[in-house]
């Protein structure tokens, strides 16, 4: 299906979100996640299933000011 | 020291983390300027890209404590998410909040601020909004939950100093036992020296050190300058008048006409 990851049209094949985060190469990457602008702590990825059209957002720590 | 939401800081600087021409330049700067607290943010990673861990892994040799920002964020929605998110990396209920109002000037968005301030308290964050030298903005956001001000000096970026002093004076003087932190605009030492003899309890800067032709030089002339400014207001300084008064004593003088 296609999903929006970090603004650009993806295409995955899995469906859950840590399903997903593994293939798009995050493994054990410090991140966290928000989908459809909502915040989705770590403890709970495992309860969401995405479906086309939703937009992911994955972050990581960066400088900042 | 420095007390925010009851954690003591030793130093009254405190420091971002962006703009440096290099990571050793970053970690020797942060070396010299003796900041405890260090300013970073969340940003888009792709996959297998590892930056953040990268990044963070160079944070926590610093030995700072961390005060994750919301940079950028235009609403309220984007700012909680992004405090949310921030505060499951860094593992901290620190947040400085910043709901951007005006993209030439980046003023923060008061009523935006005020909002985003109330909810995330009630999730327990503790927020450091970014905000102006606005007295009434100020209480309304005390009354949503925060526990330290940060106005700015000038608008991000820009170097100007402190360009409403008397607006900074009242803010200090309206609320004297808050926490508050000139956030922005600092271009150099002598201006936060003069945020310092004003009363305020700290002064973050990025820009104006990241920038400089020697990083690591130009921090340690803040960290100076703020510890000068810290100590000239603990020493309650004289009162400026108009008229001249002579410090030699006049009596006792030689009279040689």
């Amino acid at each position: 299906m296609k999903i929006t990851v970090n603004g650009e049209a993806t295409e995955v094949s899995a469906d859950t979100l840590p399903a997903v985060l593994d293939e798009l190469g995050y493994g054990e990457a410090k991140v966290a996640t928000a989908v459809n602008e909502a915040f989705v702590p770590a403890a709970a990825r495992g309860e969401v299933t995405l479906s086309p059209g939703d937009r992911l957002e994955i972050v990581a720590p960066r400088q900042g000011g | 020291m420095a007390t925010f939401y009851g954690t003591e800081v030793a130093s009254r600087l405190m420091l971002g983390t962006a703009q440096y021409p290099s990571p050793a330049i970053l970690a020797d700067a942060f070396r010299r300027s003796g900041a405890g607290i260090a300013t970073v943010s969340v940003r888009r990673e792709s996959g297998g890209e590892r930056a953040g861990a990268a990044f963070w892994d160079l944070v926590k040799e610093l030995g700072v404590r961390v005060l994750p920002n919301t940079a950028g964020c235009h609403s309220v929605r984007e700012a909680v998410t992004t405090a949310q998110m921030a505060r499951e990396l860094f593992d901290t209920p620190w947040i400085k909040l910043e709901v951007i109002g005006h993209a030439d000037t980046l003023q923060p968005d008061p009523f935006g601020l005020v909002e985003a301030a109330r909810i995330l308290t009630d999730e327990g964050f503790q927020v450091f909004p970014y905000t102006t030298e606005d007295v009434v903005l100020a209480d309304r956001l005390l009354e949503a939950g925060c526990e330290v001000l940060m106005p700015w000096g000038a608008p991000i970026g820009t170097g100007l100093g402190l360009t409403n002093i008397y607006g900074l004076r009242t803010l200090r003087a309206q609320f004297p036992d808050v926490p508050m932190v000139v956030d922005a605009g600092l271009g150099l030492p002598s201006q936060a020296a003069m945020a310092m003899e004003m009363g305020y309890d700290a002064v973050l800067l990025n820009t104006a050190v990241a920038k400089a032709g020697d990083p690591a030089a130009m921090a340690e002339g803040f960290a100076r300058a703020v510890e000068a400014g810290r100590l000239a207001f603990e020493a309650d300084p004289m009162e400026p008048r108009d008229m001249a008064a002579p410090s030699t004593p006049v009596i006792g003088k030689a009279f040689l006409e």
